[in-house]
């Protein structure tokens, strides 16, 4: 093959990938707004009814209610026992620490079904009647790992004795935790959050086996796939979701890049070489 | 209060490996007393235990053995944070989440000092490292040798009774480190704290110090005032460690009082002094520093340690001529000539294969035993 074809063929590629991944997203979008219950060409209209009947259907918006307050809960216990776990495995040199991360990392490796049946399993055992409750606990273990290896890169990305710093300046060992680990580790744990809550809010086989009579959102929109009728307010909502997760995402992103920024190594100092005068320092108080 | 502001008592620290034999042995029963008021160097190669030992009297590394005292009180039980002891890191380590003023409030701030006396003292800190206006920047947006300074501004306010300073020009460039060597000796003898400096770098070491510490492998192997130090090492390694030397090897035969024969080869007597108590029959290394040895055109008149050389290579570097040349008998030396006059004429300078005559002082050829 020469360059021209294989040039040609990768520009090919690429357009037929990004094709098939964003124009079912697009065809979303456009549907969404379609004056029709079947999602079939030639388009009929345009009209807002979609979304009119999607914010009177309050079963619906019970769903989604349901799954934030579940995203916001499991992503709050997940960011504050993921940063924990991240700082004692990036800090600490403690037997079994091995383990620790091990364990903290296993959900990710674990089909979400496997780990769904699993847990349903457990709460029956145990006798906890099925509820958001038990979702939102499922979901924190999914989670975990998320925040663990969010928040270990910024740790592991720190400066080694800024820790030792604070210590050295009379920081007690909590001292040095909230006034110099936490807030730097800060940036890193709200992308944990957000990165966490998106999981949550669209996680569907977990919540699938471990959700009681309130349904998450996920799996109302699943439960309605049934009626042909109502799937152009599925639709209207999976577009404004998407919005919002795009939305989120860009936000975290940029969060985690925004605490990333590495400090200015000591370097470029040719320049103040040639501004500083060797001359003795002058004080104008004295220190000591 | 007694005037030892820092006292390292048969002080030993291993680093447990995961096995025994991976287990290291940083620093080995030291014992070092460090005055008030004092600028101290630890010097030494890499690795031979200076950041360590730097790191005990901090109290981030605990001795495996041994005991360090600081202003007379022993320190096996005080956390760092309780030490009255502040450090200026190698890479600085400011935070990177508050601005430079919030950096050098820092220790005023977890001790709960009055908020206008920490705003005045943060002020007279970052004048006497004269950076008076950069303090709402952020320490990634100021230079390195900035950085470098509030480091320096962020351990002196809080009046520790000792600073301990590990390599704290290591990253900067070479004029810079000359301007701020300068600048570190005048501020130490201004505010008056002991200073306990580690470098690697032995000029730097020479020009700041009251005393230095030379170290190796864990140990220390002499204290002394910089004249001490280069004048009068204890051994071969500080002779060679500091500046530069030459070494002759010989046998020791005749003893009187500091002033020694010493036999380099069959039949060539070299003069010499010893402080290390040399006896006959004894092998020794005799250091002679090349400056010290002085170089004639001519045969002068007779005198001690005089030999006929011949010139190997010569070496112009401006201020001197460096010169090597070889003894009768096949010892090479080092040569360092002052250049006192100036000329350009070709013919004053020496060239590879003269002839030429060496002769040194006894008392500039140090017998050291092996
Ligand atoms: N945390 C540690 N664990 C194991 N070994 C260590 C540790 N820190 C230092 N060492 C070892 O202890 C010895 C002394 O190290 P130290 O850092 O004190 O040397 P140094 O004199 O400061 O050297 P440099 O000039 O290179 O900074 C070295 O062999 C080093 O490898
Ligand atoms: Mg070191």
């Amino acid at each position: 093959m020469d360059r021209k074809v294989l040039r040609s063929f990768s520009f090919w590629y690429f357009v037929v990938a990004t094709a098939l991944l964003y124009l079912p997203i697009l065809l979303l979008m456009v549907f969404s707004f379609n004056d029709s219950t079947s999602l079939t060409f030639p388009l009929s209209g345009f009209t807002l009814r979609w979304y009119e009947r999607l914010f009177q259907s309050g079963e619906l918006l019970r769903s989604v209610w349901n799954s934030v307050a579940v995203g916001v809960a499991s992503s709050l216990v997940a960011t504050a026992l993921g940063t924990m776990i991240a700082i004692a495995v990036v800090r600490y040199n403690f037997p079994g620490r091995g383990v620790v991360v091990a364990v903290a990392a296993m959900p990710l490796v674990i089909p979400y079904v496997v780990l769904g049946v699993a847990l349903l399993i457990a709460f029956s055992q145990v006798n906890i009647p099925l509820s958001l409750w038990t979702v939102t606990a499922g979901h924190v273990v999914i989670n975990i790992p998320l925040v663990v290896l969010i928040v270990a890169a910024r740790l592991i990305g720190m400066e080694p004795n800024l820790e030792e710093a604070a210590m050295d300046l009379g920081a007690t060992y909590w001292g040095t935790l909230f006034r110099v680990t936490l807030p730097i580790a800060f940036p890193a744990m709200v992308a944990a959050f957000l990165t966490s809550f998106t999981t949550s809010f669209d996680e569907f086989a977990l919540a699938f086996f471990l959700v009681g009579p309130e349904p998450t959102l996920p799996v109302y929109i699943f439960s309605q796939l049934r009626y042909p009728s109502r799937l152009p307010i599925v639709v209207a909502l999976a577009a404004l979701i998407m919005v919002a997760s795009v939305l989120l995402i860009v936000f975290a992103e940029w969060l985690r890049r925004y605490g990333q920024q590495p400090s200015r190594p000591a370097e470029a100092t040719g320049r103040v070489a040639e501004r500083l005068e060797p001359r003795p320092l002058r004080s104008a108080g004295g220190v000591s | 209060m007694s005037d030892i502001a820092v006292e390292l008592r048969d002080v030993s620290k291993t680093y447990d490996g995961a096995r025994q034999e991976q287990s290291v042995r940083a620093v080995h029963h030291i014992n070092l007393a460090v005055r008030a008021g004092e600028f101290f160097t630890l010097l030494g190669p890499s690795g031979c235990g200076k950041t360590t030992t730097l790191r005990m009297i901090a109290g981030f590394e605990v001795p495996t053995s041994g005991e360090i005292f600081i202003q007379g009180k022993p320190m096996s039980h005080v956390p760092p944070y309780r030490r009255p002891v502040n450090t200026v890191f190698q890479n600085y380590a400011l935070f990177p989440h508050l601005t430079i003023e919030e950096n050098v409030a820092f220790g005023l701030r977890v001790k709960g000092v009055p908020k206008a006396e920490q705003e005045r003292r943060v002020r007279e800190a970052l004048e006497l490292v004269r950076l008076p206006n950069l303090g709402h920047r952020r320490p990634s947006q100021i230079s390195g040798g900035q950085q470098q300074r509030v480091a320096l501004a962020r351990a002196l306010v809080n009046r520790p009774a000792v600073l301990l300073l590990d390599e704290p020009l290591g990253a900067l460039d070479y004029k810079l480190r000359q301007a701020m060597q300068f600048e570190l000796k005048a501020l130490q003898h201004e505010v008056g704290i002991t200073f306990i400096y580690v470098t690697h770098d032995q000029e730097e070491a020479l020009t700041m110090s009251d005393r230095i510490a030379i170290m190796n492998q864990g140990q220390v192997l002499q204290v002394g005032t910089p004249v001490q130090i280069y004048e009068r090492p204890v051994n071969r390694f500080v002779a060679n460690f500091i500046g530069e030397t030459n070494f002759l090897q010989g046998r020791v035969i005749e003893v009187h009082g500091n002033r020694c024969v010493v036999e380099v080869a069959s039949g060539v007597p070299v003069v010499g002094s010893t402080y290390d108590g040399v006896q006959v029959g004894d092998r020794v290394s005799i250091s002679i520093r090349p400056e010290k040895i002085r170089i004639h055109e001519s045969q002068p008149d007779p005198r001690p340690n005089l030999f006929e050389v011949r010139v190997e290579t010569v070496a112009y570097i401006g201020s001197d001529t460096q010169l090597q040349i070889t003894m009768p008998h096949g010892d090479r030396l080092r040569v360092y000539d002052q250049n006192d006059l100036s000329t350009v004429d070709e013919s004053y300078f020496y060239a590879a294969g003269d002839q030429a005559w060496i002769s040194w002082r006894p008392e500039n050829a140090l017998v050291l035993k092996n």
